[in-house]
């Protein structure tokens, strides 16, 4: 039967994917529904219990400042909350925070649960309803079809998923929940490039079980740091608990060593690759034979639960090998595992058949985000949501696409990355991805990203208040700063000098003093009481923007490069096999890609100035053949 | 997916043009240089073209000694004809080379009849840009021969031919892929703070840096002097007015380029020449003498001697001997003591970078020579690569960023660090191939057991 009731956006999967993309799709006033297997597993954290991280963070800071919930979901549960890199520099600093699941899930729902606009429904979606070439629907297993203006596909690793353990294994979308087969199966019909990817986890353990004493203590910080921009008055924060670390020896490595013919990775019953950063224990000792020694982070499940998610052993070994290796660790001789460690294989659509705006190439109206675009991590998974939420909410209404661009945000970074290069491996954001990092920084997300939230109707007036007094103190301070003028001979000079060591020797002003890197804000604002009523968190974005500010401008000529790459567009039709000068293998990644621009070529791997040359004059020749091309085309032969 | 592009009903190959499909010559030494000129045709009516001046096609890549027709029959010239069959050319296209002995005019003749035969003639650096564009080449080695063509000295063709054998892309990538090291190194130190690589700790990136700086100033050197060879080392004279300066440069010369007189100020604006000095191509410029002139165009001389001052590799600043005491010569520059014929003195070196000469005797020029060279940091047939300006430039901004890495490592900002290193990665890339993100990402797994 068809539902009485049509929508303008269905999205299909309750990951951090799908919640993501319901919300932005209902922020903007689309009318949405949201189809999970499962309501009481909306929100779930599928693999380890944390949120953030190197580059992590940075995406749901953005998230965030555009009104998603996941930094708000990750403070309301958050057990135990670390700054990484904290003394490396701003751009490179991040927040992770330990989630108590629960939590975590409990303040998911309720955030979907207050959304106006948003509907939920639990049944399995078995088809996609598509007309002309485009998304109008999905179909239910008990045969309710709903119609659509745009549909969102989120199903994470449960197309044609497949659990190993050992040589044994099992088709299933998570450990106890069912792949979707039936889907798998009409999306393979449909033309996407389908490839298999894998990953894994490891077992968990009974915390009753582990020797505590002989691990390696790890507190968060305090004050406990929060992950969203909303200021949150006299919130409570869960209780915060401590961390451990333990380590692998020599036994544990025989004992992986010992049992590596029944992996099957390295049997070889896995085809599907894994991710170079997150290595099974299995690859680490066989690809850093020499080193006996590993890190295991000892994390907690929550607050009501004594399980342990030892972090660092993921492994697909079988059960017998897990539970001798486990047991190998110092702390845990006598532990037992809850759960059995595995890896799982599942489909992913090439993303290089996606726009930028997420929607697929070959099937309009449809979106795509998460893992099946050959992403990893919560993290990844939410910022895709957003993103394809808010254009299938735009398509819908007949509107344009919006993308951040990779000077504006990682989101723009992740997105780009893979719709040019495709994913060899699952995908994860590091700040090595992104070369524009100084400016990519958490604590200016919301500068860089609310303003356009706002404009698209993703912020609501609450975060929008909140943003722009932020934002007010911060000119409001760097003003102040720049007016108070500095002279050699003049006091504040010899203040300043009996500060910090530097001596001023022609006139300035306070806010270019801040640009020295042996000049702190602590040291401006002691001397310039007209600085007294300044926020903490305005004169720390004055102090990160003066520090960077000759690499910024700097990276502004490197964007103007890139851009004037970008007007050189690259003909749809151009046929790489005829264009001279390039090595077959940059001919065949080309043809694949299909760079549209020059500055796209750019970003595939291989592709040397020469080639870059080689294209530019070749795009420069067909434009003047382009005309005379384009007509013989046309004509029937 | 791949489109391939419909064919033709008539079955001519792609409806869309190839790179190049019309054929192009051009004599292709320099005008006025050696005894053999040789006319070069590329394309696909090489082989026609062969036929009608030179007779029954030669056997591929022989050297066929044979007469070259005219349009009427009668030959223009006698010399060797060499035909390549494409891709196995120099432009991977069919190839045709007549070497004759005729002059300038009859290559000139040679080349017409080419043309009359359906050539076009080819723009400057077409032949170079058909290799490229035919994979025959990478950048650097296109540049190279690019260079080889206008080189207009020996030793610079020298080191053209070197360039071609990729000595100075294998020079930098060497250096290339010592910087990606470290940057996997701090970039992994970056991304996965958790795991064991703590490399502000670490010693070990500061000895690095300095080993990178030593190994980068020894490439810029030498490929401060292939660009030297190439473009030429500018040597600027310079002095008070009077001293002689137009004299010296006139002696140099050996011509009489500049007005010489004993007013003054004669000089108003910048003369320059190109003379080849063993091989070392130098441009010499004369400028007006550096004096507050109230006559406004001496005055914009004088501004213009300012500016190529600035400019110059090597300054001769020329005195008059009788007038002043001759400073030491400092960085970039060489002292001229003139008019030693009026003061007794003998002409000669009299210390490192100071010679006595007397411009009207035409005495102490050997030595004056010597110097230039030296200041060049020439060494005749020595360890010379081509590398053009640009090259010079990306390395110069490389060291300089790679200056400031050591600065930002000091401090302990790790962040900055790592962007001074992206940009010393940048410099080099532009020379020999950007590093991707991901590639950078490999090589950080491919070196530490990195993750959870």
């Amino acid at each position: 039967m068809r539902y009485d009731q049509r929508y303008d956006v269905i999205v299909i999967g309750g990951g951090h994917a799908g919640t993501e993309a319901a919300l932005a799709s209902a922020r903007l006033g689309a009318q949405t529904l949201l189809l999970t297997q499962n309501i009481d597993t909306l929100g779930q954290m599928s693999c380890n219990p944390a949120i953030g991280g190197i580059g992590k963070s940075h995406l749901v800071r953005e998230v965030d400042a555009l009104g998603g919930a996941m930094a708000q979901a990750a403070d309301a549960a958050g057990i135990q909350f670390r700054i990484l890199n904290g003394s490396k520099g701003p751009a490179v600093r991040a927040t992770r925070a330990q989630a108590d699941r629960a939590l975590y899930k409990a303040a998911v729902r309720a955030a979907l649960e207050a959304q106006d606009g948003l509907d939920i429904f639990q049944q399995p979606v078995v088809d996609l309803e598509i007309r002309g070439g485009r998304a109008t629907g999905a179909v239910t297993a008990m045969g309710l079809t709903f119609a659509a203006g745009a549909v969102v596909l989120t199903a994470g690793t449960f197309l044609g998923g497949r659990i190993h353990v050992g040589l044994e294994s099992h088709a299933g979308g998570r450990a106890g929940d069912a792949p979707s087969n039936a889907l798998a199966e009409r999306l393979r019909a449909l033309p996407f490039a389908v490839g298999r990817l894998k990953t894994g986890t490891p077992p968990r353990i009974a915390g009753a079980t582990v020797d505590f004493s002989r691990l390696e203590e790890q507190w968060g910080h305090t004050p406990t740091p929060r992950l969203s921009f909303l200021p949150r008055e006299g919130e409570e924060r869960p209780r915060q608990v401590c961390c451990h670390i333990a380590h692998t020896n020599a036994k544990t490595r025989d004992i992986v060593r010992g049992a590596l013919h029944r992996s099957p990775m390295h049997a070889g019953a896995i085809v599907g690759t894994g991710p170079r950063y997150c290595p099974s224990i299995e690859d680490k000792v066989v690809r850093f034979a020499d080193r006996e020694r590993h890190q295991v982070f000892v994390e907690p499940e929550g607050l009501g639960s004594r399980e342990l998610y030892p972090n660092g052993i993921s492994t697909s070994l079988p059960f017998d090998a897990q539970l001798a290796l486990v047991r190998s660790i110092p702390g845990f001789e006598r532990a037992r595992i809850t759960r059995p460690g595995y890896a799982i294989e599942y489909d992913f659509f090439d993303p290089r058949g996606l726009h930028h705006s997420l929607e697929t190439r070959p099937v309009s109206n449809l979106f795509f985000a998460g893992q099946i675009n050959g992403t990893t991590g919560y993290e990844e998974a939410a910022a895709q949501g957003v993103l394809a939420g808010l254009n299938a909410a735009r398509k819908a209404a007949g509107q344009g696409p919006w993308t951040p661009a990779r000077h504006e945000a990682y989101i723009g970074v992740l997105v780009d990355d893979l719709v040019n290069l495709g994913a060899d491996e699952p995908y994860r954001m590091f700040t090595s991805r992104a070369e524009y990092r100084l400016r990519l920084r958490e604590d200016n997300a919301d500068m860089r990203l609310t303003p356009a939230g706002r404009a698209l109707g993703l912020v609501d007036g609450r975060r929008w208040r909140s943003f722009e007094a932020k934002r007010a103190d911060v000119r409001r301070a760097r003003e102040r700063l720049a007016a108070i003028a500095v002279t050699p001979d003049g006091d504040l000079a010899r203040r300043l000098a009996r500060r910090t060591g530097e001596a001023v020797s022609r006139d300035t002003n306070l806010l270019e003093c801040l640009k020295r890197p042996a000049v702190r804000v602590a040291d401006v604002a002691a001397l310039a009481p007209e600085l007294a009523d300044a926020p903490a968190h305005a004169l720390e974005q004055v102090e990160v923007q003066a520090k960077y500010d000759g690499y910024i401008k700097r990276q502004d000529r490197e964007i103007a490069k890139v851009e004037a790459q970008r007007r050189v567009t690259l003909p749809e039709t151009l046929d790489y096999g005829i264009v001279p000068g390039l090595s077959n293998e940059l001919r065949e990644k080309l043809s694949r890609v299909r760079p549209a621009t020059l500055a796209r070529a750019a970003r595939i791997p291989g592709v040397t100035p020469a080639a870059l040359s080689v294209l530019l004059v070749h795009a420069r020749r067909h434009a003047g053949s382009a005309a005379a091309g384009e007509e013989a085309l046309e004509r029937p032969a | 997916m791949v489109h391939h592009l419909p064919h033709r009903e008539d079955g001519r190959g792609p409806r869309l043009k190839p790179a190049a499909t019309d054929t192009i010559a051009a004599v292709a030494t320099a005008p006025g240089r050696g005894g053999i000129g040789i006319v070069r045709v590329s394309g696909p009516l090489s082989g026609s073209i062969a036929e009608a001046i030179a007779g029954p096609l030669p056997k591929r890549r022989h050297a066929t000694f044979r007469a070259f027709a005219g349009a009427d029959g009668e030959p223009l010239d006698h010399g060797v004809a060499i035909y390549f069959a494409g891709p196995a050319s120099f432009t991977g296209e069919d190839v045709l080379e007549l070497h004759g002995h005729g002059g300038p005019v009859v290559l000139n003749m040679v080349l017409e009849r080419a043309l009359s035969l359906g050539a076009r003639r080819a723009k400057p650096g077409e032949f170079t840009e058909r290799a490229f564009a035919n994979g025959k080449m990478d950048l650097s080695q296109a540049e190279a021969v690019a260079d080889l063509i206008d080189s207009a000295t020996r030793q610079s063709a020298k080191a053209s031919v070197r360039s071609l054998a990729g000595a100075f892309s294998k020079r930098v990538l060497a250096l290339d892929g010592e910087v990606l090291a470290l940057r996997a190194h701090c970039e992994g130190a970056i991304d996965f703070p958790d795991d064991e690589v703590d490399f502000l700790a670490d010693e070990d990136i500061a000895s690095r840096l300095a080993a990178l700086r030593a190994q980068l100033g020894a490439l810029l050197r030498q490929a401060r002097q292939g660009a030297v060879l190439k473009d030429g080392l500018s040597v600027v004279l310079a002095g008070d007015p009077n001293v002689g300066k137009s004299s010296i440069f006139n002696q140099l010369c050996g011509e009489d380029r500049a007005i010489v007189t004993p007013v003054p100020g004669t000089t108003r604006d910048a003369l320059t020449a190109d003379l080849d000095i063993d091989g070392l191509l130098v441009r010499l410029t004369d400028t007006a003498g550096l004096r507050d002139g109230a006559d406004p165009i001496e005055a914009e001389g004088v501004a213009r001697a300012r500016r190529a001052v600035a400019e110059a590799d090597v300054v001769v600043r020329v005195f008059d001997e009788r007038a002043t005491a001759p400073p030491s010569p400092a960085q970039g520059e060489l002292v001229a003591w003139n008019k030693a014929d009026l003061c007794g003195g003998t002409a000669g070196k009299v210390a490192p970078g100071v010679v006595r000469v007397s411009a009207v005797a035409g005495t102490g020029f050997g030595a004056l020579l010597d110097e230039l060279k030296a200041a060049a940091g020439y060494q005749a047939g020595e360890g010379a690569f081509t590398a053009r300006r640009r090259h010079v430039d990306a390395l110069r901004a490389a060291a300089t960023a790679l200056e400031l890495a050591g600065e930002r490592l000091a401090a302990g900002a790790a962040e900055l660090l790592a962007e001074e290193l992206r940009d010393v990665h940048g410099q080099l890339g532009a020379i020999v191939g950007e590093t991707t993100a991901d590639e950078l990402l490999g090589e950080i797994f491919a070196s530490f057991c990195i993750g959870k």
